[in-house]
C-alpha cells in the first residue's frame, strides 16, 4: 500500500477508483491511483483466478491491466488520470463484447 | 516523411534528437510516456523541486529535458509524447503508431531504437502477490505521484538503484525498515581486479563516493542492512505477509521492493530480428551494433541503455554518436565531420564505463536469480507456468524459449516474454547443459504493443 506525502504536487484530480472516489496529482497514472486507493487486487488473473497488483509500473509486466473508462485490458501504469476516470478491476480473462 | 525517427525519450534519445536536429536533420522523436525523460527522469518537469528526488534527477535530468524543449523551440523536432510503436516494416521503414488521436503511420529514412532498460526479474517463491513490486515501481511512484509505501518496507536484492531508492525513500519520510542484500559473500574481492584494471576506480572515483555517501545516509536514517542473502521468499494469503531467506530468517512485512539490475529492453529489437548476443558479463541480451549503434540493418540503430547497460550518461553519449551517424548516412555531414563531432562523446562515454566492469562483477546475478532452484517457482506471471514446468518442458525437448512457447504458453501472454524470455532461456540453457546463447533469445512479434480491432482498423489505407 502507498501513501501520498504532504508535497510540492497537490492532490487536484479526482478519480474513481472501484466505487471509492480519490484525488491524486496531476500527471499520475491509473495504476498509482490503485496503490494509493489501497486495493487489495487491481485483476485476478485468467488461468489461477489469483490476485495481482501492479508490479513494475513501466509497461514491461502487464500485471495492471485494469478496465479504465469501460475499456478492458488496459495498461493502467501507461494510463495518465483525468478527471473523472473510472479505474475499476478485471476478473479473469476480458470478455468480448458483441454489440447487439 | 522524417529524416530520423526516434523511438523513446529518455536520455539517449534526447540526446540523439538534440544533436540530429542541430545538423538541419528533421527528426521525429515517439515516446509511450506523456512527457520527456524517460524512467530515469520520469516527471522531471514536475517533480523536480521534491527534496526527495535532489540530486542527478532534479539537476541533470530537468537540465536535459529544458534543453530537449529548447531544441523543440528551435525547428527540426516533431515530439510525440503518449505515442506507442507497435509495428515497424524494415523494407519502407514504416512505423506503425498509436497515440492519443488514433492510429497512423509515419515513413523514416532512418530509425534509432532508443527504449531503455527494464529490471531484470527476480524469480522467487511469491513474487507474484500483491505488494511485491521492484524498487523502480517504487522510485516511480515517487517521481510520477509523490507516493510512498506505507508501513513495513523491505528491500531485497543488490545494485546501486536499491541504495539510491533507499536514500530517496528516507528523504521522503519513507525509511525502508531492512535491506536484504544478496550480494554473495567474497563477491568484493572478486570484482576488485576489473575495478583496478585500467584505473576503473580512479576514474570512476566520482561515482564511487556517490554510492559510499547513498550507503552511510540510509543507514544512519535507520535502515538496517543484513548481507548475504540466499533463498529469499515472499510469503502471504493473496497479498504479502512475510519474507523469509535461508538459515530461519524471517521478517513481516507490507511492502516488498525486488531489485537484481537491470537489463536492455530487447523487446522491439528482438522482434525487428536483429542479431542479438548474449553478454556474458552483464548477463543479458544485447543488440550487436558497432562504435555508432549502427546495427548490421541499413536502416536502425540503438543506443542507449537498450545496447547494453551504462547508466544515463552514456546513454546521452550514444544517443549524441547514433545521431551523427545518421547524419553522415543521410548525407548531411562528411564522415571527417562526424568523426572530430564524435571525440567529446567518446570522451564521456569512456569516462562513464569506467566503474562499469567491477559494478558488472560485484552486482552479477546468482544463478538462481537467473534460473530458480525451486520447481514451484513461477518464471511466466502472465501464463502461470513454473520453473518445474519449463524444466519438464527442457526434458521433453524444448530446446530453447521460442519452443517453450509452444509447450507451455511462456511468452504468449499480454507481456508477451518480455518478462519471462531471459529467464526461460536461462532454466532451458541449465536443464539441457547448454550455454543460454544457444538456447536463445525470445522472437516476440508485432503488434510490440496490444492495440484494439477498432485501432487497426482505423488506419488510412494504402
Amino acid at each position: 500500500m502507498f501513501a501520498q506525502r504532504p508535497d510540492p504536487r497537490p492532490a487536484t484530480v479526482e478519480v474513481f477508483v472501484g466505487d471509492a472516489a480519490l484525488r491524486v496529482p496531476e500527471g499520475s497514472t491509473a495504476a498509482a491511483a490503485v496503490m494509493l486507493a489501497g486495493l487489495p487486487a487491481i485483476r485476478e488473473t485468467p488461468v489461477n483466478g489469483s490476485p495481482r497488483l501492479p508490479y513494475c509500473m513501466m509497461g514491461i509486466c502487464f500485471d495492471c491491466l485494469a478496465e479504465i473508462d469501460g475499456v478492458a485490458n488496459r495498461q493502467a501504469c501507461m494510463v495518465t488520470v483525468r478527471p473523472g476516470m473510472r479505474i475499476a478491476p478485471q476478473h479473469g480473462a476480458r470478455a468480448a463484447r458483441v454489440p447487439a | 516523411m522524417t529524416d530520423l525517427a526516434i523511438i523513446g525519450a529518455g536520455p539517449a534519445g534526447l540526446a540523439a534528437a538534440i544533436e540530429a536536429a542541430s545538423l538541419g536533420l528533421s527528426v521525429t522523436v515517439i515516446d509511450e510516456q506523456p512527457a520527456p525523460g524517460g524512467q530515469i527522469f520520469r516527471n522531471v518537469e514536475r517533480a523536480s523541486s521534491d527534496p526527495a528526488l535532489a540530486g542527478e534527477y532534479g539537476s541533470d535530468g530537468a537540465a536535459l529535458v529544458r534543453r530537449f524543449r529548447a531544441a523543440i523551440q528551435a525547428g527540426g523536432i516533431d515530439y510525440r509524447a503518449s505515442t506507442t510503436l507497435w509495428h515497424l516494416d524494415t523494407v519502407g521503414g514504416v512505423l506503425s503508431l498509436r497515440g492519443e488521436s488514433g492510429t497512423g503511420s509515419l515513413v523514416a529514412q532512418r530509425v534509432l531504437l532508443a527504449t531503455g532498460a527494464q529490471e531484470r526479474p527476480v524469480p522467487i517463491p511469491g513474487w507474484t502477490l500483491p505488494n511485491v513490486l521492484t524498487a523502480g515501481a517504487a522510485q516511480i511512484l515517487l517521481k510520477q505521484a509523490g507516493a510512498v509505501p506505507r508501513g513495513r518496507t523491505v528491500l531485497a536484492g543488490q545494485g546501486p538503484l536499491l541504495w539510491l531508492l533507499a536514500d530517496q525513500l528516507a528523504k521522503a519520510g519513507a525509511t525502508p525498515a531492512l535491506l536484504l542484500e544478496t550480494t554473495p559473500r567474497g563477491a568484493l574481492r572478486q570484482a576488485l581486479p576489473a575495478g583496478l584494471a585500467g584505473a576503473g576506480f580512479w576514474r570512476g572515483r566520482a561515482m564511487l563516493a556517490k554510492g559510499a555517501t547513498l550507503m552511510a545516509a540510509s543507514r544512519r536514517a535507520g535502515m538496517r542492512v543484513i548481507s548475504h542473502v540466499t533463498g529469499l521468499r515472499a510469503e502471504g494469503e493473496g497479498r504479502l505477509q512475510r519474507i523469509t531467506w535461508d538459515g530461519g530468517g524471517s521478517t513481516e512485512a507490507d511492502t516488498l521492493l525486488l531489485h537484481e539490475g537491470v537489463i536492455p529492453s530487447t523487446h522491439v529489437s528482438r522482434a525487428l530480428g536483429l542479431p542479438h548476443q548474449w553478454d556474458e558479463t552483464q548477463l543479458c541480451w544485447r543488440p550487436e551494433v558497432d562504435a555508432w549503434g549502427a546495427t548490421p540493418h541499413p536502416l536502425l540503430a540503438v543506443a542507449g541503455d537498450g545496447a547494453g547497460i551504462g547508466g544515463w550518461q552514456a546513454a546521452t553519449a550514444t544517443g549524441a554518436l547514433a545521431a551523427l551517424d545518421a547524419a553522415c548516412r543521410l548525407g548531411r555531414l562528411p564522415e571527417h565531420a562526424r568523426d572530430s563531432r564524435a571525440v567529446p562523446h567518446r570522451h564521456l562515454l569512456r569516462r562513464m564505463l569506467a566503474l562499469r566492469p567491477f559494478l558488472d562483477r560485484l552486482y552479477a546475478p546468482a544463478p538462481g536469480v537467473l534460473a530458480p532452484a525451486d520447481d514451484d517457482t513461477i518464471v511466466c506471471r502472465c501464463e502461470e507456468v513454473t520453473a518445474g514446468q519449463v524444466r519438464a518442458a527442457a526434458a521433453l525437448g524444448a530446446t530453447g524459449p521460442n519452443q517453450a512457447k509452444a509447450y507451455l504458453r511462456t511468452g504468449m501472454g499480454p507481456c508477451q516474454g518480455r518478462m519471462c524470455g531471459t529467464t526461460v532461456a536461462a532454466v532451458i540453457a541449465q536443464a539441457r547443459g547448454i550455454p543460454i546463447a544457444e538456447a536463445g533469445a525470445l522472437r516476440p512479434r508485432a503488434p510490440f504493443k496490444p492495440i484494439t480491432v477498432g485501432e487497426l482498423a482505423d488506419l488510412p489505407a494504402g
